[in-house]
């Protein structure tokens, strides 16, 4: 079964190795990894969708310094979303389907030539599975997805704010990767 | 004060206590060994192999306690700490590592000597870091001491260009707290804890205590000591538990596993109450999982959250510090009877007792068992002792009882051989007394045996005990006993080691017959101001017994047969 998990970690150079070296090793699957900037310069967030037994992951990744906190969400009432932009070959009786389609997804035609347009679908992974499934016989160009972000709803918080930091960050960038 | 980033390294390396490390030379550490001119209360020990210089670190930090500090440079420098690395790794023993870096302008580029060391080292290392800027340089080496020693520790990695090292800037020694978000580790144990783990307790009839080198490292000999005594609960030892409880005790059952007590396996089988004290449920100890002690509830304390219900789904976890938690258990403790219990495991002694090398008479031969047996006599079972991998450890195992933390150094974790004779060196030089005994195979022996140069140049007084079978004897009763003896790639063709430690000016000796073993231990004890080596050369084809085959149950040894004619 696939299990969430959410982290926040240290905005530091290597730290997504760090991650990513701790799966392959462990050899645990991963489903899916985003990381991105939270509203704290210093701390990133990473979601991780996993096929694996997510508490020794959480163990294993909480060993890791830079690593502040996880925590499986899978079981807590969330909104996750997945982006993805669709690029699809169309013609004049194409075009007016791939608009239709859409409207039914609540996506979104984001460039337009003679003979594509781009879609961008925002939504869980089984709308965007179905909509590619449905634009599939169409002829699709190339797509790209972020894979999935989440954040719990409601009054589950997992805030970057309130941890003593030291500033600075060894000269040179700062970021994650 | 203005000082360069070399100066503040051994600045550093001062304020955290350090008194000696151990290194290798070359290109981009060379500031780093120029400063050291100027700081001459920081004792250098010159290796002959980088590997040399982990192990000895890693050496003396299992011997002292204290951190041990490696110096290196950069590519293949840094790539031959690798097998020392991975082996404090896996032994949670707290090491330093700096290495040189190319400078960083050139990161990147293929310089010469430049490898991704921290790369390379990311996933053998409790923590690593590359320092771009000479203005973060004190406080990143005290927080890898910081790392290095506290919560489970391991080792650490400090990889510092060359022109971070040159860099001059105003040295200010940071004062303030470590501030390490993500790095808090436990110490106590909830009352919900302490709750569920005392009515298991309570309620056992067959409980064992399984004691690891958390017991040592935690420093909770005494407390786990304690508890053994109040509750009546025999003790069982992993390889690097040993020395943490006294083994000459009437509640030891020595060591478990693979090559453990048939009595201490036997125990565990049928244990209602399993109490894991700082161990981690490693294969070499359980055997087959689906079958490990079926009857026992499991109380597991461990300071690394990981290692709970890793191997081993248990009843009652509980991470903390082990002395700590048993801190907070004792006071609610009610001594306790096992008489039933007791005497079930004593039935067990007496059987194994029959079949032990070390009470038959073997005339003529000389066996390692036996070899090590005396010498456990002669030094009055006090000595340090460090070994190498392999049959000869696993006899040290069963035959040297430990009474103190800290006299058994092994490479238990990973297995490396060559661990020995450094490892042995960087003790005899943390301790400062001449009591260690390094008691390696032929095979192993050879794999840093160039160590001897520093034994010698350091006048490290360690007495080396080659326990000489002229086999990579360990692989060899693999094969004996798994691929029908075809004895491929086992027999050596040996040096004449005498004569080798005579090349280094290192006083030695043969002994091939038992009267002579324990006057050799005699002379090489009396010589405290440098290296001795004995050439112990013993039965070729003698095994390790009990065994566990890997994956079996822990019960389905294989015993050493029962005196008959014929058979050892
Ligand atoms: C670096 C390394 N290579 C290979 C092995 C596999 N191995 C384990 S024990 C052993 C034989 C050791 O032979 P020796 O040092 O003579 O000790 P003995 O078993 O004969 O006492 C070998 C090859 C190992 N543990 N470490
Ligand atoms: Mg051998």
């Amino acid at each position: 079964m696939k299990r969430t998990l959410v982290a926040l970690v240290e905005n530091k150079p290597g730290v997504l190795n760090r991650v990513a070296s701790l799966f392959r090793r462990r050899n645990f699957n991963i489903d899916s990894l985003t990381v991105g900037r939270t509203e704290n310069p210093a701390i990133s967030r990473m979601t991780i969708v996993v096929d694996a037994d997510s508490e020794k992951i959480r163990t294993q990744l909480h060993k890791l310094v830079n690593v502040i906190q996880v925590q499986d969400v899978t079981e807590i009432p969330d909104v996750s979303r997945d982006l993805a932009l669709i690029k699809v070959r169309v013609n004049s009786q194409t075009r007016g389907e791939v608009v239709q389609l859409c409207d039914i997804f609540r996506a979104h035609i984001v460039d337009a030539t003679t003979d594509a347009v781009i879609v961008e679908v925002t939504g869980d992974e089984d709308k965007i599975t179905s909509m590619t499934e449905l634009l599939r016989p169409i002829g699709i160009l190339e797509m790209v997805r972020t894979g999935v972000v989440t954040m719990t709803r409601g009054e589950h918080v997992l805030s970057p704010n309130g941890y003593k930091m030291r500033p600075g960050g060894n000269g040179y960038r700062t970021n994650v990767l | 004060m203005k000082l360069t980033g070399a100066e503040i390294i051994l600045e550093c390396l001062l304020r955290e206590g350090v008194d000696i490390m151990f290194g290798y030379p070359g290109g981009a550490i060379l500031p780093t060994y120029d400063a050291m001119t100027k700081y001459p209360q920081l004792r250098h020990v010159l290796v002959r192999h980088e590997q040399g210089a982990a192990h000895m670190a890693d050496g003396y930090a299992r011997a002292t306690g204290k951190v041990g500090v490696v110096i290196a440079t950069s590519g293949p420098g840094a790539t031959n700490l690798v097998t020392g690395i991975a082996t404090a790794m896996m032994d949670s023993s707290p090491v330093v590592c700096i290495t040189g870096q190319v400078p960083s302008a050139v990161i990147g580029s293929d310089a010469f000597q430049e490898t991704d060391v921290t790369g390379v080292t990311l996933p053998v290392t409790k923590h690593n870091y590359l320092v771009y800027d000479v203005e973060e340089l004190a406080y990143t080496i005290r927080e890898a001491f910081h790392i290095a020693r506290t919560g489970r520790p391991g080792p650490v990695l400090v990889d510092i260009p060359k022109d971070v090292q040159n860099a001059v800037t105003e040295f200010v020694y940071p004062e303030e707290p470590i501030e390490l978000p993500g790095y808090h580790p436990p110490q106590r144990a909830t009352d919900e804890d302490i709750a569920a783990a005392l009515a298991l307790i309570e309620k056992a009839e067959r409980p064992l205590i399984l004691a690891g080198h958390g017991v040592i490292m935690s420093g909770a000999g005494r407390e786990v000591l304690q508890f053994a005594e109040m509750t009546q609960t025999p003790f069982a030892l992993t390889l690097l538990g040993k020395g943490g409880l006294p083994e000459t005790h009437p509640l030891s059952l020595g060591m478990m596993g693979m090559h453990g007590t048939g009595y201490a396996n036997l125990a565990i089988q049928n244990a209602d109450l399993l109490l894991a004290f700082g161990m981690r449920f490693d294969d070499r100890v359980t055997g087959n999982l689906k079958t490990y002690a079926p009857n026992a509830r499991k109380i597991h304390i461990d300071i690394d959250v990981s290692e709970i219900h890793k191997n081993v789904r248990v009843d009652v976890p509980i991470v903390g510090d082990l002395k700590t938690v048993l801190g907070q258990l004792m006071p609610h403790l009610k001594p306790l009877e096992h008489k039933a219990w007791l005497g079930q495991i004593r039935d067990w002694m007496e059987d194994a007792d029959e079949r032990d090398i070390v009470n038959r008479d073997v005339g003529e031969r000389l066996f390692a068992a036996h070899v090590i047996h005396d010498m456990w006599r002669a030094t009055g079972g006090d000595s340090v002792v460090v070994t190498d991998v392999g049959q000869h450890q696993m006899w040290e195992a069963q035959y040297y009882p430990h009474q103190r933390p800290h006299t058994l150094l092994t490479s238990g974790g990973l297995g490396t051989m060559g661990f020995g004779l450094p490892a042995a060196i960087g003790a005899a030089l943390g301790l400062g007394q001449p009591n260690v005994w390094a008691i390696v195979g032929d095979g192993g022996f050879q794999m840093t045996l160039q160590e001897l140069g520093t034994a010698m140049q350091e006048r490290a007084p360690v007495n080396i005990a080659i326990m000489n079978n002229g086999f990579l004897g360990m692989v060899r009763q693999w094969q004996e006993f798994f691929y029908e003896e075809r004895y491929n790639a086992t027999p050596m063709h040996n040096p004449d080691f005498v004569k080798l430690a005579e090349a280094y000016g290192i006083p030695a000796r043969r002994v091939t017959r038992r009267e002579d073993v324990i006057p050799a231990i005699e002379w090489a004890n009396s010589i405290t101001d440098g290296p001795t080596l004995i050439d112990f050369v013993v039965e070729k084809h003698d095994l390790v017994y009990p065994m566990v085959p890997t994956g079996a149950d822990l019960d389905k040894m294989i015993r050493r047969p029962l005196p008959s004619e014929n058979a050892i």
